[in-house]
């Protein structure tokens, strides 16, 4: 596959691979994705806004330049400002992050200047680069110091510096995420039309899609993140209804799958902790419109729960030879359940395969996979 | 009923602060947008509960910034008030004798700054629709943008375009459960009255009071209107 390195959300000549459910493999335009959906199935796409949420700064204690990308929260509240941060050393975006030198040390109690925002480290999360940050002043301060310094985090492959407009998508609602919930750039306002024009029903979900990728090895284990979420109790029933008359649920993106597998398509708000992987039942869900990911992605794991691995094999080799583009701007794969699908009355049973056994809802998310 | 959140642009003077004590008077959840950073945080302190954000929405630069405060500060939007608005030249000047520059600043902030905001919003907003709270985006319109007035080129023009979008907007987005108003307020004794007509007798003028009742009452009239 080829890097997208323009930060373009809809590309006139996106491309999209579709994997049914029986594991037959199609191209197509993704301008055609609504051909692929039918009349009473629903789209459930996640309205998260993006934060800028790299922010450049200084160590106060050994007065060394450091970026902080924070990277987990554990509620949806704006006057929540207790954050999970990835620390690096000096450098920006351009350098790979596997390259980027780490942050000096760091203890409990040392503060970071960030521009206009100051911050104490709340302590250390197992890791020498994952920290509990908490922000000086009321939650307004916060949000605006945050709003004026913060850039959207970002990679080496990308040609150029995101502004906030690169990386939210058109249904962006409430800015929690701390990376763009990128399967949703496919989406546009037409796109949405054309499903209303096919009897395809649309709703939202909001999940504080975490960072994708630290470049350290061992805090790559850890992703995903813990991440809190909301389901609407409109979209709750929505999903009630598609089930009940046989519609299928058409997730976009992983954080979506996350959400709707740890709420069983209940409404509320959760903090989503588990992983989705083969073993994952995915009972609400029956299919995902995503990015195209290859198998060293922590995404890809999600892809093993709807199909089989030799599957997943073909179809990353119909990537490979039709160099279709990758990363957050690139093409999309439609992928469908082959699992049998959850009829309504089961929904709030059985969702997600295997649960912990005493779910950990404490502050700090980034400890939660450790 | 839930509590209806509603944004503000052009909040600290004018009929834009009148809207912000009236809505704040009527239990509504507000944030308000201007310029400049003292007058912000004056309003913002003399109105408790109110959220003040610093912006300036001729910019493209700080419109995405100006959402992601709206957002936070209130939960979500309901209704947002395009008001702030740039007459053009003063003192008022014939379109002969506009300088380009002042008639591009008119359209950034009467035209582009309000399509920028709404369109960054608009997910909130839709969000707000899907979830049967109502979603609402008002205008505030001119006679100027009907009427052709001599020496109001800038201002008259700018005010049609936008009064025109609003309407676009509304019947595009119909579907979705996004309502567009555009509404006239008539002629106020506010700053931006006094700039274009310093001589006018503000006897003969609306109170930007009496005009933020009225525009108050059409937010409740078209929320409460608002399918489930």
């Amino acid at each position: 596959m080829i890097a997208a390195a323009r930060p373009i959300q809809r590309p006139f000549d996106a491309r999209l691979l579709v994997i049914s459910r029986n594991g037959a493999i199609t191209h197509a335009a993704r301008s055609g994705l609504a051909d692929f959906l039918q009349p009473g199935d629903l789209v459930i796409a996640n309205d998260a806004a993006t934060l800028p949420a790299s922010l450049h700064g200084v160590h106060l204690p050994s007065a060394a330049q450091i970026e902080v990308r924070l990277a987990g929260r554990s509620s949806l509240a704006p006057d929540d400002l207790r954050f999970s941060a990835v620390v690096f050393g000096a450098g920006d975006w351009h350098m790979r992050t596997e390259d980027r030198p780490p942050p000096p040390p760091l203890a409990r109690g040392d503060r970071i200047a960030l521009g206009p925002l100051v911050a104490t480290v709340d302590g250390l999360l197992g890791h020498q680069r994952l920290v509990a940050l908490k922000f000086d002043g009321p939650p307004d301060t916060v949000w605006a110091g945050i709003a004026e310094h913060g850039r959207p985090i970002q990679y080496a492959y990308l040609d150029r510096t995101l502004a906030l407009w690169d990386v939210w998508t058109p249904i962006a609602a409430l800015p929690v995420a701390f990376e763009a919930p990128s399967a949703g750039f496919a989406l546009d306002w037409r796109f949405l039309d054309a499903l209303r024009s096919r009897g395809v029903e649309f709703a939202t979900i909001t999940l504080a899609a975490g960072i994708s990728s630290t470049g350290d090895p061992a805090l790559d284990a850890r992703l995903p993140f813990d991440e809190p979420y909301r389901i609407p109790v409109k979209t709750a029933a929505q999903i009630r209804r598609a089930k009940t008359r046989g519609g299928r649920i058409v997730a976009v993106g992983t954080t979506v799958v996350r959400a709707l597998v740890h709420s069983g398509g209940r409404a509320g708000e959760g903090v989503a902790d588990r992983r989705i992987g083969a073993d994952t039942r995915l009972c609400v869900v029956d299919a995902m419109l995503s990015g195209t990911h290859a198998p060293d992605e922590s995404h890809y794991q999600v892809l093993r729960a709807f199909q089989r691995d030799d599957v997943l094999a073909r179809a990353e080799a119909a990537l490979e030879a039709s160099n279709y583009r990758t990363h957050e701007f690139g093409d999309s794969v439609l992928i469908f359940s082959h699992q049998d699908s959850a009829p309504a009355g089961e929904l709030s049973r059985n969702c997600g395969g295997p649960v912990r056994a005493t779910p950990d809802v404490s502050y700090v998310p980034g400890t939660l996979n450790a | 009923m839930n509590t209806p959140r509603v944004a503000i642009t052009g909040g600290t003077s004018g009929l834009g602060l009148a809207l912000v004590r009236e809505l704040r008077r009527r239990g509504s959840r507000v944030a308000f947008v201007a310029r400049t950073r003292e007058r912000v945080e004056q309003i913002a302190r003399d109105h408790p509960g109110t959220h003040g954000i610093v912006g300036d929405i001729a910019r493209k630069d700080d419109i995405h910034r100006i959402a992601l405060q709206i957002s936070t500060a209130l939960g979500g939007l309901d209704v947002l008030v395009n008001n702030a608005s740039s007459l053009g030249p003063t003192p008022l000047a014939l379109l002969a004798d506009t300088e380009c520059e002042d008639f591009a600043l008119a359209l950034e902030t009467n035209v582009l700054g309000p399509f920028r905001l709404t369109k960054a919003l608009l997910g909130a907003l839709t969000a707000s629709a899907r979830e049967g709270r109502g979603a609402i985006v008002l205008t505030i319109s001119s006679d100027a943008a009907i009427n052709a007035y001599a020496q109001w080129g800038a201002y008259g023009a700018s005010k049609a375009a936008l009064r025109h979008m609003s309407a676009i907007w509304g019947e595009e987005l119909a579907a979705e459960g996004v309502r567009f108003l555009s509404l006239d307020p008539g002629d106020m004794d506010t700053p931006l009255h006094a700039l274009a007509v310093p001589n006018a007798d503000p006897a003969t003028l609306k109170r930007p009071e009496t005009a933020a009742r009225e525009l108050a009452d059409a937010i409740s009239a078209a929320l409460v209107t608002e399918p489930a």
